[in-house]
């Protein structure tokens, strides 16, 4: 048992590793709320934003957290035109046709970045990457903080969103019921477009938050997709709340399974817990039943 | 019956190609070709005939892959042993993998899930552990003639995937035929309603799952003895799950001849593509994401939905009435 010094330490920063999860996990459990499916492109777009946050900054010299106006904006118009244009005609009333759908199109965005920008690992350049902040004796870098209270604040945001507004309300109407919705008169295609474009816009927010402690190549998304898909499972399908514990879950046992494991067999904790959650409690933490 | 000879016709004119064809590109490309419509079969009997889309049959691959590989570079044991234990481990690794998910009743994309992070466990473990050789992968030692499974020329490696792929083929028309197939269909098409006329749904699964990875077992048998070479990637990585799946979609899920119109269409167009526009890295898997994208969108019954289109009176035993 390693003494306090290394576990504190240890833990914060999975914490603060798991709060940008979560970031990611929170469009991915949006999109699976409203629309009932998963989205396997989640990482692959997530890449996208990564892209696009990076050229902003070196070409433009914008500051990755002013691209916070810029990116999300972006990420939500790309992902409104993919849904309609493509994901909701693909269904033919299968669950498991857009699960294919989305992997393709995964597999086209990855392999063609891949082309286009080589294997490359990038990172971004700013004042600020190795700031670090003390906090119970454990130093954690200024861009992790940042985004660990950034996951909040979107979490929040989706909250008064979902619950405050109009569009929140269609949404919610629609994923209860979707005939009833349509009945009184609620734009189902658009609103599932909507819904879809919100949950790519997140993606938009963390690539924004995490460029400056992290880097990007075309296969960034990989590790993502099915750290995601865990959180949003182990926290239930379609909660926020539960995204964000499950993500600050996610970061520690992996923080700890590094600790007692090593590098390369740490990373099985997450899926031993995702293989596990998926069989003996599916509908997750804090999920209604699926 | 016209269907079991119309395979013997299909397969006989298959074994022509060692006697026809001269050049080793050509009789490799067959080879590969074989091999993908094995990997597409085994993939199609759960996921076509059992509607159970796995997103993870590297799994299967990977081990049968591996244990030929460890068992004859750790221990020396004779390669065709190995493809036995190979398959055998792949049948235990699927029935394992089965009986977790299915006891559990998981559906749909919840299946598509645990089987692709159970592929992802295996590829980590083979990464981590020292008899696999770890992240270097593992060489299998040169050392030519049919007693070692490493044929001098490609015509031995032929006949080995022919007849592989010739069980996988007949296997599935039996499914077409049978008293199990019918079973596993009614499961496919409405699983509550198959369970109220007394079918077990657990065991016909579990002999899907089995099945399935017996076929995909045996095709890693058969990378690993052809290329000599394997690492977690390669193995049990998510090229292998994609291939798997993408040949009997192209094809048509759920027909028997659909692995292999998929395999062949897939092998024809990525060498068109290749002839027309070079060897680019990693365009020939933006070619198959954007191919998966069309069939699925346009074509949801692939290649033999078109043929069964064009001539719609045929009495395609096994074609989706969805």
């Amino acid at each position: 048992m390693p003494d306090l010094a290394i576990l504190i330490p240890s833990v914060l920063n999975g914490l603060t590793t798991g709060a940008l999860y979560a970031l990611v996990a929170l469009g991915l459990t949006l999109i699976y709320g409203v629309l009932h499916i998963i989205n396997f492109a989640h990482g692959a777009l997530l890449m996208i934003g990564l892209y696009a946050v990076y050229f902003l900054n070196v070409q433009f010299g914008v500051d990755p957290y002013v691209s916070l106006l810029i990116v999300p904006p972006l990420m939500f118009a790309l992902g409104y035109a993919l849904q309609r244009g493509i994901i909701t005609r693909a269904g033919h009333g299968r669950d498991e046709n857009i699960l294919l759908v989305t992997l393709g199109l995964s597999i086209v965005i990855e392999n063609l970045s891949l082309f286009v920008f080589k294997s490359d690992t990038r990172v971004i350049d700013t004042p600020y990457s190795f700031e670090v902040v003390e906090i119970l004796g454990a130093f954690l870098p200024l861009p992790k903080v940042i985004a660990f209270v950034g996951a909040f604040v979107t979490a929040g945001i989706l909250w008064v969103l979902m619950s405050r507004t109009d569009l929140g309300k269609a949404i919610r109407a629609l994923a209860k019921e979707r005939k009833g919705a349509k009945l009184v008169g609620i734009n189902t295609e658009h609103v599932y477009a909507m819904s879809f474009g919100l949950g790519i816009a997140c993606l938009g927010v963390a690539a924004c938050l995490l460029l400056p402690s992290y880097y990007v190549s075309p296969q960034v998304g990989h590790g993502f997709v099915l750290i995601a898909f865990t959180i949003v499972v182990l926290g239930g399908m379609g909660s926020f709340v539960g995204a964000l514990i499950g993500g600050l879950i996610i970061g520690v046992v992996e923080a700890l399974g590094g600790l007692f494991l090593g590098e390369s067999l740490g990373q099985i904790g997450i899926f031993v817990i995702f293989i596990l959650v998926l069989i003996f409690r599916p509908t997750g933490l804090l999920g209604h039943k699926v | 019956m016209r269907q079991l000879v119309i395979l013997g016709i299909v397969f006989a004119l298959i074994g022509l190609a060692p006697f026809v064809i001269a050049s080793e590109f050509w009789l490799n490309l067959v080879i590969m070709t074989l091999y993908a419509a094995l990997l597409g079969q085994a993939w199609n009997i759960l996921g076509g005939f059992g509607g159970q889309f796995s997103f993870g049959h590297a799994a299967y691959f990977g081990t049968g892959a591996y244990t030929v590989a460890v068992l004859q570079v750790q221990l020396g044991v004779n390669p065709w042993l190995g493809l036995v234990a190979g398959g055998l481990m792949a049948v235990v690794v699927a029935a394992g993998i089965g009986f977790s998910t299915f006891r559990y009743g998981l559906r749909g994309s919840y299946f598509a899930l645990v089987t692709l992070a159970f592929a992802e466990v295996l590829r980590i473990l083979s990464n981590s552990v020292d008899f696999t050789g770890a992240g270097v992968g593992i060489l299998i030692p040169l050392d030519q003639g049919a007693a070692n499974f490493q044929f001098v020329s490609k015509q031995g490696f032929f006949w080995v995937i022919w007849l592989m792929a010739l069980a996988a083929f007949t296997v599935v028309w039996w499914l077409g035929n049978s008293r199990f197939g019918a079973q596993l269909m009614a499961v496919r098409d409405n699983e509550d309603a198959a369970r109220a006329l007394g079918v077990s749904a657990f065991r016909v699964k579990m002999g899907a799952i089995m099945l399935s990875g017996l076929f995909s077992g045996l095709a890693g048998v058969f990378y690993a003895q052809y290329f000599l070479y394997l690492d977690p990637y390669i193995a049990y990585g998510p090229a292998i799950s994609i291939e798997s799946l993408l040949v009997p979609i192209i094809g048509g899920m759920g027909t028997l001849f659909g692995p292999l119109l998929g395999a062949v269409g897939l092998h024809l167009i990525s060498e068109l593509t290749r002839e027309l526009i070079g060897d680019l890295p990693g365009i020939s898997l933006v070619l198959y994401g954007i191919l998966l994208v069309i069939m699925v969108l346009f074509m949801p019954r692939g290649l033999a939905g078109l043929v069964n289109r064009l001539r719609p009176k045929s009495a395609a035993t096994g074609a989706r009435h969805a």
